[in-house]
């Protein structure tokens, strides 16, 4: 993940993508499948389940020099292990406390809902998380 | 278990802040059931303390490192090794954990990292409750098994007192009424009329500080 210091106006920033691999994975097969454009900047880390994130994986991915992240899991009610995607959704809430406590700011880290079928909606959860880390600008742990 | 919840982050922070090599210390036993200071707590402090200092600029060394309890020497003496180059110890154990880690190295700042809360258990996924106060002279067999003494803010052993409404309480009418509990239990039981005899007053000589017993 290390790169080259680069001006601002060229910034483009790495996002990585807790994937579930019953819906956003999947999700961002379909997108492929079916030829839709989404940033390049997501790395997508699959999960058995978005239930297996922890804050420590988060704030791993900042550490290592991610300028966001965000966890992508199935849509609320449809979790294949009946509840991960709730748990998940409670740890990326408890994680952003912590990134808003150590000034790196919550709007870095989001959480998403989708299903298998949502290929466009993969494509377009990449493109706004990237837009808003670009407008965010590079993350302070790399300046 | 001894349940604690961890220090804000901004008053770790100023705690560490004069030192640049800190050993984050945790235990693997009560405050690990907790969430508050076991291995995946360490490792979480860490990274944010880590974070928080590359965002400010200021250079500390983290480690970590986990023992299985804090509370007792056998487990603290084979920690030395990892304790040799640091400036100071950040304890996530309870406050025996804390005293005990400063006595077996008493050249090296041992800084609490958690608030310790109190005795109890996890009564529903990912809440805690206080359950015995310590309190040195248990009347439980004659309670129904529920102690008056941590569930009643006012500690009545003759209870219950005038302000319980519909079988809350009246200091925090979100919280049960202690006695009300241990009269539907005892009512369970069929054994109603112990109730009727009075508790002595009760020996608080025997929640006295510091207490010690000796085998």
């Amino acid at each position: 993940m290390e790169r080259e210091m680069i001006p601002q106006n060229q910034f483009e920033p790495v996002i990585v993508a807790f994937c579930c691999h019953y819906c956003a994975y999947a999700a961002a097969d379909l997108a492929g499948v079916m030829r839709l454009q989404y940033p390049t900047n997501i790395r997508i880390i699959k999960l058995p389940c978005s239930g297996t994130i922890d804050v420590l994986h988060i704030l791993k991915a900042f550490e290592l020099g991610a300028d966001g992240v965000y966890v992508a899991g199935c849509l609320e009610g449809g979790c294949h292990f009946i509840e991960g995607n709730i748990r998940a959704k409670r740890r990326v809430e408890d994680a952003k406390a912590i990134l808003d406590a150590i000034g790196l700011g919550s709007e870095r880290l989001e959480m998403f809902f989708m299903s298998s079928s949502e290929g466009v909606r993969f494509a377009e959860v990449a493109k706004e998380m990237t837009e808003k880390i670009k407008e965010l600008g590079p993350s302070p742990v790399r300046r | 278990m001894i349940v604690a919840e961890q220090k804000p982050l901004e008053e770790i922070r100023k705690m560490v802040e004069p030192y640049d090599r800190v050993l984050i210390l945790g235990c693997g036993t009560c405050v690990a059931v907790c969430f508050a200071g076991g291995d995946k707590e360490v490792g979480v402090l860490a990274a944010s303390l880590r974070l928080a200092d590359k965002i400010s600029g200021r250079e500390q060394l983290f480690s970590e490192h986990t023992v299985e309890r804090q509370c007792e020497w056998e487990f603290l003496d084979g920690i030395e090794e990892k304790v040799k180059n640091v400036d100071a110890i950040l304890s996530l154990g309870c406050g025996v954990g804390v005293q005990a880690v400063s006595e077996q190295f008493p050249d090296i700042p041992v800084l609490p990292g958690l608030n310790t809360l109190f005795m109890g258990m996890p009564v529903e996924e990912g809440i805690w409750a206080e359950r015995c106060a310590g309190c040195g002279n248990c009347i439980l067999d004659k309670t129904g098994g529920i102690c008056p003494i941590a569930r009643c803010p006012k500690g009545l052993v003759n209870g219950p007192c005038g302000g319980y409404r519909d079988g809350k309480c009246e200091v925090d009418p979100t919280r049960d009424c202690a006695w009300v509990l241990i009269y539907e239990r005892l009512k369970k039981m069929r054994r109603l009329d112990e109730l009727y005899a009075l508790q002595p007053l009760k020996d608080y000589f025997k929640m006295g500080h510091p207490r010690s017993i000796t085998l």
